[in-house]
């Protein structure tokens, strides 16, 4: 390449300079490749919203370790599966589905997940007592907008709980009074997160035009109390309190008056 | 019809395990046949064997995933294959990007367009090695296989099984790519799995042999071969093209009329003798 640079020099260039401008060039290329590339992997990986089949590890892990062969989209008897395209937007061949067009309908034996040849379905994780238990996968969790929901309305409508596969568990109805009509009742559609599996069945019988529950990866539509909140009602929480260690902050309590206070800092207006 | 055969055998050969592979993984998807299930990336055959992509592993282990034994023993498979019928033998023999770039090479000649565009190339071939250096780098950066995310082979290989998507504007591409901007472009010069495997076959026992004593120096061969440096014995030596960077494609075999160009294993063994006794040639 050096040769057909302009010289601007008569003498030709010392191979010491070739092989250091030569090695600058190739770090320098390699380094904006490197950029680039990343950036886009980072942009395409960057996808929450989506819905993998029982089984997956977290999304980190599940993105090192799905091999994308689609052994499992072809495992699946429903065509609930799919790999993403390009042109989906989601990351490149990784396997996901869809609840509204085709829910996971949780087969007993779970066919999806022993053909994965990497172990980014895992096994284990749908597995109670040595047995494979689809009961025990999470996909993702329901979410019911009471806005959309017509049950919340007062019509009588108990689709998503008539189509979940856990009857009873993941989806209980609760009575409420109309206080509207003083005389019906609210039957309303509340999941439990405990039991969801994040299937979908109840995503795809919901009556309304979009669908008022829906599922959604159930880190996104849960929250976290974190450590500092101690159910003090409860022996079992409060069992945390025993090792507990006490940290002492002192704060130094202003010398002012409190009239001082509210009359200062005014100074400037007059 | 016999000269035809004799000219385009191998061709007609690769194209017909090329297409019926993917008929047998496009048949597996949406039939539930069972002989060849997955895709190029991992796949089962006949609900026993596993064959995984050892490139995509690696990958995977620069990304900090752990690797299961499922795995191990595909890339176990697909490794002893090609270490045996020759690395790059998966680039002309089984990869579907093969069938595009090999159209790009074939209108590039028949056009002419290495008239006008000149001969100076202007990307070293060395630079796939780099590419797949830089791929471990990044998916030990970023914790996800970076090549496996841009791969067009996958795109397509997928997209042939699964549903093509927008996967056909990255087959445009490279078919541009290669027509228009560099000769061998994309197989030649970048592809990473193509480096992967060049570097495999460095050590494998299927080799094409020239003959010197039977050549005429036309240069059909040269002229033909998509990796043009590994045929540097071409006219000068009785030697087997020991670059793993050679396709095994057979191009050269079934374009030369002398028989100066043949397959062979146990000729390869017996070079492999006679060059450790004289090691002055390449």
């Amino acid at each position: 390449m050096s040769e057909n640079r302009p010289k601007n020099k008569k003498q030709p260039i010392s191979d010491r300079r070739r092989f250091i401008l030569n090695m600058a060039r190739g770090v320098g290329i390699a380094t904006m490749g490197g950029f680039v590339w990343s950036a886009y992997i980072d942009e395409v990986t960057a996808s929450e919203l989506l819905l993998r089949p029982p089984g997956a590890l977290k999304e980190e892990d599940f993105l090192k370790t799905c091999i994308k062969c689609g052994l499992c989209v072809e495992a699946c008897p429903y065509d609930t599966l799919l790999l993403a395209k390009p042109g989906d937007n989601k990351p490149l061949g990784t396997p996901y589905f869809v609840p509204r067009d085709i829910p996971c309908y949780m087969c007993p034996d779970i066919p999806c997940v022993p053909v994965c040849p990497t172990g980014a379905l895992d096994e284990a994780s749908v597995t109670t007592d040595g047995v494979l238990d689809i009961n025990v996968a999470d996909m993702g969790l329901a979410v019911v907008d009471d806005e959309s929901c017509i049950a919340f309305w007062g019509i009588q409508c108990d689709a998503c709980y008539r189509a979940c596969p856990l009857l009873g568990k993941a989806i209980t109805i609760e009575y409420q009074k109309n206080d509207r009509t003083g005389k019906h009742a609210f039957m309303k559609p509340i999941v439990h997160s405990d039991a969801c599996t994040g299937c979908g069945l109840c995503e795809r019988a919901c009556v309304t035009e979009k669908p008022a529950i829906f599922i959604l990866p159930r880190e996104t539509v849960t929250g976290k109390a974190g450590d500092y909140y101690i159910k003090g009602w409860d022996k079992e929480d409060e069992k945390r309190l025993e090792n507990a260690t006490e940290i002492k902050t002192k704060t130094e309590l202003s010398k002012d008056s409190a009239i001082d206070s509210l009359n200062s800092g005014m100074e400037d207006l007059y | 019809m016999a000269k035809l055969w004799n000219n385009y055998r191998y061709l007609i050969l690769r194209r017909f395990t090329q297409i019926s592979l993917m008929v047998l993984y496009f048949g597996a998807n949406a039939w539930g046949w069972t002989l060849l299930q997955g895709n190029l990336s991992s796949s089962m055959i006949l609900n026993t064997v596993p064959m995984s992509d050892p490139y995509a592993a690696l990958q995977m282990l620069a990304a900090g995933a752990i690797l299961s034994l499922d795995l191990l023993i595909g890339v176990g498979v697909a490794t002893l294959f090609y270490l045996l019928i020759g690395g790059r033998a998966f680039c002309s023999w089984v990869c579907p990007i093969n069938i595009i770039t090999d159209a790009a090479n074939f209108l590039r000649r028949k056009l002419e367009i290495d008239r006008v565009q000149g001969v100076k190339q202007p990307a070293s071939r060395n630079l796939r090695y780099w590419i797949l250096a830089l791929s471990l780098i990044i998916s030990f950066a970023m914790g996800v296989t970076a090549f496996e995310f841009i791969s067009p082979i996958s795109m397509v290989h997928r997209g042939i099984i699964f549903g093509l998507g927008f996967g056909w504007a990255a087959m445009l591409i490279i078919f541009l790519f290669d027509l228009f901007v560099l000769k061998n472009g994309w197989c030649g010069h970048i592809c990473p799995l193509g480096a992967f495997y060049s570097i495999l076959g460095k050590f494998s026992l299927f080799r094409v042999h020239h003959l010197e004593e039977n050549c005429t120096l036309c240069m059909k061969c040269k002229d033909v071969c998509p990796e043009h440096q590994v045929l540097h014995m071409i006219g000068k030596k009785s030697l087997p093209v020991l670059s793993g960077e050679c396709t095994n494609c057979a191009r050269c075999i079934e374009v030369c009329d002398d028989d100066a160009l043949e397959f062979s294993i146990r000729k390869f063994i017996q070079d492999k003798k006679r060059e450790s006794n004289n090691e002055n040639d390449k």
